[in-house]
């Protein structure tokens, strides 16, 4: 029984929207059952090949990438009934090289170990890796001191963005006068562009239980709350699973270890607003409100929900201190920079060759995220920036590429480090654009409880739509960064205080492309609607008929044979015509100089 | 008329099983209208009534509640619901074109349902599968890799299947 083959299917949300449900439905019909077994596990984090499906046999591990039912019956037949492995579908294998293989090289993977390895709905796939064990050492071995202490030699520091020391947290809340006290794991993940969180929810969700149960014992707590976000239901899904069966196990509920210690998890989930990631806000919301965030001191840890010493971690926080607790606090100090140590999981995606889930030492730099591990850009164009903390964050242009991901670094810079989400931008983006897209995102996600978030973002974004349409102003610039620094003054969360960072850091970094905006009315990446006009060149144009057929509005008219024109009126400038175009025929003109 | 008054009645009985499940919740405001929403598909005024009457709860700060939190609906949604993901992959990859086109297809706006309530669109924050963008779903089924024409073709088709 020993050599039979194991088939898993990456069943995270990315896999799934790519396809898998429908590769493992096939495979499960149709595989030979005396010949291999088929399984589910997460996301392998591939993404970028999804779906995905692993074999594991006698001759060694290999990944499949692109697999649709097609490929599933070759796959069937060569590698599972004959033996031979199809390498031209293979984008990982531990016997050969593939040219993917470097996306995995320079990766780190303490937190994701398990991700795509484990089926996320079988608790017994988590125990075999060791799950639970960290819990266990600490309950029958540890004071909660003792716990607190492995936590800060292994310099843990939050993953929820602001990087503050975990051990520091855990302190506080045990100190904390008052009862009960609680454990809340922030998975919020608002971030328009990132999903760590969500990704290790769905492949490895005992994980954030066993750290959620470890943080309990550490403060002293007997309730938790996971506070998700309801955009992700097949987090919640597993969540749900994970927590019966951890029940049923004992590692949840009452007298945990026969240690005399309780503790169980309620899940609440997120009713769409951004600003309930920030702590006081989450709070509010458990308790039923509006999510608006109040002011601090006292923090959550002496005054948290319901007024009760609370301890409030992002996801990928508690994943790690599981992980601290099982393996050692050396697992994590062993890397990372001075200040800033371990792993860091992020979302890498944008205009990159191989986007997917990540998991790189702190330290490493951001060209060896983009070229090394995410194999360059995805188009022809040259890379321009990259993007990390999402609207909170920063645009690093590219000639910063040498700089290395660790939370001061970053924040030197002018971004931060965030809860992980890396956009990658080429000639391409716009970064007035870009700046605009993320202020729209915070004013509408601006709760209205101080004026300037509610009011000084809005006049910013009406400021940058100004810029953008083409009615840029010269003093619009200094506006912007005067705004800016007050509304980052006159704020009291961290939406506000960190909403005109996007606009700032462009500025900083690509005040030409806000200049050729203002005075030449010109959008340098050619993305800007207003100020961009397609335009058919008579002379090269045959008629053929192609740009019309393509047009998703109907803006191109003339007859077959006869030179087209587009009706600037319906045109919305998505660029298919001039892709399609197979003679150059279609400009695009964009700025004073170019007679608009 | 009477077949109107029934569907009012279930709807009522599906809200106070609902409250009821919660009961001895601490904080219950927010699950009971998700509830709602998953049964019911909207919050409907009768239910802000009855959840209003909860003890420690008023009118003002339920509606408060209801419209501070984008997920809770107040209309009915249609029988297509399509999510544009704006996201920042998305948007890179030209969401705001794609939604332009779905829009002007399905002859609504953003945030609408059709006049004959069958299409609504609405736009989301990153759907987490950023390496397809840009990315919309239909009806939970996700479409990647878009391009405005094949949009197009999406929505043409679904118009067609909602008309039969
Ligand atoms: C507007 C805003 C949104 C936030 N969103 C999140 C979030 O989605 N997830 C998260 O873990 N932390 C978020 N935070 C940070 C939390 O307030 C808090 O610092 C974090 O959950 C603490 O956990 P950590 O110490 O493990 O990082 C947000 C903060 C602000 C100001
Ligand atoms: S930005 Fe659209 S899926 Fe992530």
């Amino acid at each position: 029984m020993h050599n039979k083959k194991a088939v898993k299917v990456g069943l995270a949300s990315c896999g799934i929207a790519a396809g898998a449900n429908k590769v493992f439905d096939y495979l499960e019909s149709h595989l030979p059952k005396e010949k291999a077994e088929l399984k589910k596990t997460g996301c392998i984090g591939m993404c970028f090949k999804e779906p995905l499906v692993e074999i594991n046999d006698e001759k060694g591990t290999f990944i499949y990438g692109s697999v649709d039912e097609k490929r599933a019956e070759r796959i069937i037949r060569e590698h599972l009934i004959q033996g031979n492995p199809i390498e031209e579908w293979i984008v990982y294998s531990n016997t050969f090289e593939t040219e993917e293989r470097d996306y995995l090289k320079k990766q780190h993977r303490i937190l994701l170990k398990n991700s795509g390895k484990i089926d996320p709905e079988d608790i017994d796939s988590y125990l075999q890796v060791g799950g639970y064990e960290g819990l266990k050492r600490a309950v029958t071995a540890m004071s909660p001191d003792e716990v607190i202490l492995e936590i800060e030699k292994a310099v843990l520091r939050g993953r929820g963005g602001a990087g503050f020391p975990t051990h520091l947290k855990w302190k506080f809340t045990r100190e904390a006068k008052g009862k009960p006290k609680y454990v809340i794991c922030n998975a919020d993940e608002g971030d328009p562009g990132a999903f760590m969180d969500r990704s290790v929810l769905e492949s490895d969700p005992h994980s954030v239980l066993e750290g959620m149960a470890i943080a309990a014992y550490a403060i002293g707590a007997e309730k938790g709350y996971i506070y998700v976000r309801a955009e992700y239901p097949l987090a919640i899904r597993r969540l749900k699973i994970a927590i019966e069966q951890a029940r049923s196990q004992g590692f949840l509920g009452r007298d945990i270890f026969n240690k005399n210690f309780n503790f169980d998890i309620e899940i609440r989930e997120g009713a769409g607003a951004f600003v309930c990631g920030e702590e006081t806000a989450l709070m509010a919301s458990i308790e039923g409100q509006r999510g608006m965030p109040r002011f601090k001191p006292p923090f959550p840890a002496q005054k948290g929900l319901w007024g009760k010493p609370t301890c409030i971690n992002n996801v990928e926080t508690l994943a790690a201190a599981a992980r601290i607790l099982s393996q050692g606090a050396e697992v994590f100090s062993s890397c990372g920079t001075e200040k800033s140590k371990g792993t860091k999981i992020f979302a890498l995606a944008g205009k990159i060759k191989r986007g997917g889930l990540i998991e790189i030492p702190m330290g490493t730099t951001i060209r060896e995220i983009v070229f090394d591990i995410g194999g360059g850009i995805s188009s022809q164009k040259a890379f321009k920036a990259v993007q990390t903390g999402g609207p909170s964050g920063g645009c690093i242009p590219a000639h910063m590429a040498d700089l290395t991901v660790d939370y001061e670094a970053l924040k030197e810079a002018g971004a931060i480090m965030g809860s992980g989400g890396l956009i990658v931008m080429d000639e391409d983006t716009c970064m007035v654009d870009v700046a605009r897209f993320f202020l729209k995102f915070t004013t509408g996600e601006s709760c209205g409880k101080c004026t300037f978030c509610r009011i000084g973002t809005y006049q910013m974004l009406h400021i940058l739509d100004r810029i953008c349409s083409g009615h840029g102003e010269p003093e619009d610039l200094e506006l912007l960064e005067d705004l800016g620094e007050k509304i980052i003054k006159g704020s009291l969360c961290g939406l506000g205080q960190t909403a005109p960072n996007p606009v700032l850091t462009t500025i900083k970094y690509f005040r030409e492309e806000y200049e050729a905006h203002i005075y030449e009315k010109r959008c340098p990446a050619g993305k800007c609607r207003d100020l961009v006009e397609y335009r058919i060149i008579p002379e090269k144009c045959i008629g053929c008929g192609l740009c019309s057929k393509i047009c998703p509005v109907n803006a191109v008219e003339g007859v077959r044979k006869q030179p087209h024109t587009i009706n600037v009126r319906k045109c919305i400038k998505c660029g298919s015509c001039a892709e399609a175009c197979r003679f150059d025929a279609i400009e695009i003109a964009s700025g004073l100089s170019e007679g608009r | 008329m009477g077949e109107k008054r029934t569907a009012l009645e279930g709807i009522e009985d599906v809200i106070d099983a609902i409250i009821k499940r919660h009961a001895d919740k601490r904080g219950a405001a927010i699950p009971i209208l998700q509830d709602i929403q998953k049964e019911l598909g909207y919050i409907p005024k009768a239910a802000l009534y009855k959840i209003s009457q909860l003890p420690g709860m008023n009118a003002s700060d339920l509606y408060g509640i209801v419209t501070f939190y984008s997920q809770f609906r107040l209309q009915p949604m249609g029988e297509v619901m399509i999510h544009v993901c704006h996201g920042t992959a998305c948007h890179l990859a030209g969401a705001e074109e794609i939604t332009c086109v779905i829009c002007e297809t399905a002859g609504i706006t953003d945030g609408e349902t059709s006049p004959d309530g069958k299409i609504t669109v609405e736009k989301v924050a990153c759907l987490g599968c950023c390496s397809l963008a840009p990315v919309i779903t239909v009806n939970g089924e996700t479409y990647g890799r878009l391009t405005p024409e094949k949009a197009r073709e999406l929505i043409k088709n679904i118009k067609k299947e909602t008309e039969n």
